[in-house]
């Protein structure tokens, strides 16, 4: 989403138009793929206690918050947000304290 | 308690009756227990003490209240998920203790007024939505739970509690938007 770092990229440009090898292993050596925070749905939680703590927890407006929450509801799961592996651990554990079912992975 | 919680210009207030006040310390005082079983003991390791970290369970707990409680963080990562837990759920299971004792021990045996700051009101909330998890958790309960209640017999053993699970639900959303001045 958009908090933490974004991925870095490596611009089209920088390879060569004659370059026959694709950019792929490029791409896999320098870029570390993001982590990312999820929030599952659960029975239990109420709607606006979960848009609450979106709020309070990574300062997204209502509506951003409230969009979220939508969407943990109705596709049972949303990213909530995203940078390096230890920021994400960082806000499992604050989600967990709050008592929102909630996970990490890279990308 | 018709209204719950709303904002006054000495904090946030609520009423409770009697019964309300005794059944919302008698479950905070269960659910504080129940975050003690299988809690990490204090560290022996003179090193481990000195550092301060405490050292806590690598698996996740048996019991589907505390499993739900103290999720996996990681969902197809076992290693990590037990290094993950080990570090953080000393942690975890204090936080959620001690919020469930700031709402034991400001209710008695008598109806009660409670008025919380800000500082209190987050404990009060936190206590309040672990209290429907582990409620909602031992009930089984689904989305649709308010509309199953509708259809039980009049003597079905879980409407009681259901009954509780309800009244948790419309009190801890008071607090919410209250807090959030929604």
């Amino acid at each position: 989403m958009t908090t933490g770092f974004p991925a870095q990229r490596v611009p089209a440009a920088t390879v060569a138009p004659q370059q026959v090898e694709r950019p792929e292993t490029l791409d896999e050596t320098h870029v570390e793929k993001p982590w990312i925070t999820i929030v599952w749905n659960d029975p239990i939680n109420l709607m606006s206690y979960v848009a609450f703590v979106f709020q309070k927890l990574f300062g997204y407006s209502k509506e951003k918050a409230t969009k979220l929450m939508l969407d943990v509801h109705h596709k049972g799961r949303a990213v909530v947000s995203s940078g390096s592996r230890e920021q994400m651990e960082h806000d499992v554990a604050r989600l967990h304290a709050h008592g929102l079912w909630a996970t990490l992975q890279q990308d | 308690m018709a209204h719950g919680f709303r904002r006054t210009r000495h904090g946030l207030e609520a009423r409770f009756s009697r019964a309300e006040a005794s059944v919302l310390r008698q479950l905070a005082t269960e659910l504080v227990a129940l975050l003690e079983t299988d809690a990490p003991p204090v560290p022996t390791d003179p090193l481990e003490a000195l550092v301060g970290i405490a050292v806590g369970q690598t698996q996740r707990p048996a019991d589907p209240v505390l499993a739900r409680l103290l999720p996996d963080a990681y969902a197809d990562d076992d290693q990590a998920a037990t290094d993950f837990r080990r570090y953080t759920e000393p942690e975890l299971r204090a936080a959620k203790r001690s919020a469930l004792r700031t709402v034991a021990t400001a209710l008695g045996t008598d109806a009660a007024k409670v008025v919380l700051d800000p500082t209190t009101a987050q404990s009060w909330l936190s206590a309040l939505n672990d209290l429907r998890l582990a409620l909602g958790t031992r009930l089984d309960v689904t989305e649709d739970i308010y509309d199953e209640m509708e259809s039980l017999a009049a003597d079905d053993p879980r409407l009681p509690q259901l009954a509780v699970y309800e009244w948790l639900g419309g009190l801890e959303d008071s607090l919410v938007r209250a807090l959030a001045g929604w």
